[in-house]
């Protein structure tokens, strides 16, 4: 049983595993204090669509996926400016519509309802060297951007009035972290699948926030706990044989859990 | 209608609203309203709920765009305004999400983060304009503390601290006072005058408070639309207008 983790696709699984880990959290910090918790399940079900449609023409799926994750998240974007109080909603629509699309395109090639199953529940370990190649070049850019852009991602999240006054471009910014949201949930696809995408954004940017005074340490703490969740998660469950997307997100639930838990006992 | 206090050349225009109107969902907010506030006026703007006053704002700082007439900001229209640094903003404080994981010392280092500090890192001095800024206002000792864990009127002083620490010449504030006890009140707009009197700045405040606003302010307003009242207050005779200091500690640090 040992030989597991020290097999090629385990390595990879984790390689993978910890790349998504990190960009999910920094980026899940920023949609959760924005309140859009639910625009990764929004994006990832439309980027289902997309895979769908790559297995249909027979092109690279995450890669279709990315394109149709890059044009939800922008659409959402659009929306949200449109119905500015109601920012869940633009999610909601986008979700539906990707849904749709995505059952249509199931029902016209029927063949390839397998694979599209990997894409909804994940398929970690059968990561190849070009996902993680992908993989790896969507976390530079994510985390150049954040890197470059903490100071103003920071105001953006707190404040995006204020932002404005300032004279920040917001809308730009607004649009680039749509699209940059949108990468980092195509490649999360491959890990945790489609369905279950937005707990690996959420549930460690809410176990940062349980216990976070700052904001520098709800990134620490939320890069942390994605981290523990999908290194032990993988290992959990490459171990006992259970389903990696699933055993990584009841661990993050178990952690928030945790998390709530402790806070309570200090107050 | 001109809100002029002491028409001189020194005193520069710092807002003009010139035939301002909006309407929101087919319903006309703001109507033909002309305005000048010039430098080192404190302009009070006075009005029941809905009656515009926020939305004002919004359209002076460039959050709104008007439906007709025109928005300038220190002479420049406000669509080509570019040096937001000049202008300061303190936001109404029920704005905020309260359990915000962010500390006062990074909220007010925030006011910093414009277009000038892109691509740019918080500084040495960056931070001890903060320092400062958290020592002008008392609240040094609160710095890393989570913003929403502190009291309304700790709050209020943690973003007017955000407003100045980019030393403004124009501090927009939008209701500051809302929902802090009378004490606390009384404490913020005595800053408030404080800074008008001494310092070379052009305030432009939203409020419900009547009673201090005139005060200050006078009782009988300069101007009304709508139904918004315009009270106004300039600190300075035209000798003064050669300008010394302005925030004293802030401004030493930057020379």
């Amino acid at each position: 049983m040992l030989e597991l983790f020290t097999a090629g696709f385990f390595l990879r699984a984790l390689a993978g595993g910890a790349l998504i880990a990190l960009t999910a959290a920094l980026v899940g910090v920023f949609i959760v204090l924005r309140r859009q918790a639910m625009i990764g399940d929004g994006i990832a079900h439309v980027s289902i669509a997309g895979v769908a449609l790559g297995f249909l023409i027979n092109l690279y799926p995450i890669g279709v996926g990315l394109a149709f994750a890059v044009a939800a998240s922008l659409a959402i974007e659009a929306l949200r400016r449109a119905y500015r109080t109601y920012a869940e909603l633009s999610i909601a629509i986008i979700m539906a519509g990707g849904i749709a699309l995505a059952s249509l395109f199931f029902t016209v090639g029927m063949g390839f309802s397998v694979n599209v199953t990997s894409y909804l529940f994940g398929s970690i370990y059968t990561l190849d060297d070009t996902d993680l190649a992908v993989i790896a070049a969507i976390t530079a850019v994510v985390l150049a951007f954040a890197f470059v852009f903490q100071k103003e991602l920071f105001l953006l999240a707190f404040d995006e009035d204020a932002a404005a006054v300032n004279g920040l471009p917001v809308r730009v910014f607004n649009v680039l972290v749509s699209v940059l949201t949108a990468f980092v949930i195509s490649a999360a696809i491959k890990i945790v699948g489609a369905l279950l995408v937005s707990a690996l954004l959420t549930i460690p940017a809410a176990c940062a926030l349980a216990m976070a005074r700052s904001f520098r340490q709800a990134l620490g703490l939320a890069v942390a706990a994605g981290e523990l969740a999908v290194l032990l998660g993988l290992c959990v469950a490459g171990w006992w044989n259970l389903a990696p997307g699933g055993t990584v997100v009841l661990l993050l639930i178990a952690m928030l859990a945790l998390a709530l838990a402790t806070r309570k006992l200090r107050v | 209608m001109a809100l002029a206090a002491e028409p001189a050349d020194c005193h520069r225009p710092v807002v003009e609203l010139d035939n301002v109107s909006f309407s929101f969902g087919g319903r006309t907010v703001i109507d033909g309203l002309s305005l000048t506030v010039r430098e080192r006026d404190f302009v009070g703007i006075i009005g029941p709920n809905g009656s515009g006053k926020t939305t004002l704002l919004r359209l002076i700082v460039g959050l709104l765009r008007p439906g007709g007439g025109t928005v300038r900001l220190f002479g420049e229209p406000a669509e080509r305004f570019r040096d937001w640094h000049l202008i300061g903003y303190v936001p109404q404080r029920k704005a905020f999400n309260p359990l915000f994981p962010a500390t006062v010392r990074e909220v007010v280092l925030s006011g910093l983060y414009g277009r000038r500090k892109l691509f740019r890192r918080i500084t040495r001095t960056d931070q001890a304009r903060c320092s400062d800024a958290l020592e002008v206002l008392g609240i040094a000792d609160l710095e890393s503390r989570r913003i929403g864990a502190l009291s309304g009127g700790q709050q209020q002083r943690v973003f007017l601290a955000r407003a100045l620490i980019a030393s403004p010449r124009l501090l927009i504030l939008d209701e500051p006072t809302a929902g802090v006890d009378e004490e606390t009140q009384d404490n913020f707009f005595g800053l408030l005058r404080h800074m008008h009197q001494k310092h070379n700045m052009t305030f432009l405040m939203v409020t419900h408070d009547t009673d201090r606003v005139c005060s200050y302010l006078g009782r009988e307003p300069e101007a009304t639309s709508g139904r918004l009242s315009f009270y106004v207050r300039h600190s300075h005779g035209l000798e003064d207008c050669a300008e010394t200091d302005l925030l004293h500690t802030l401004r030493m640090k930057e020379g």
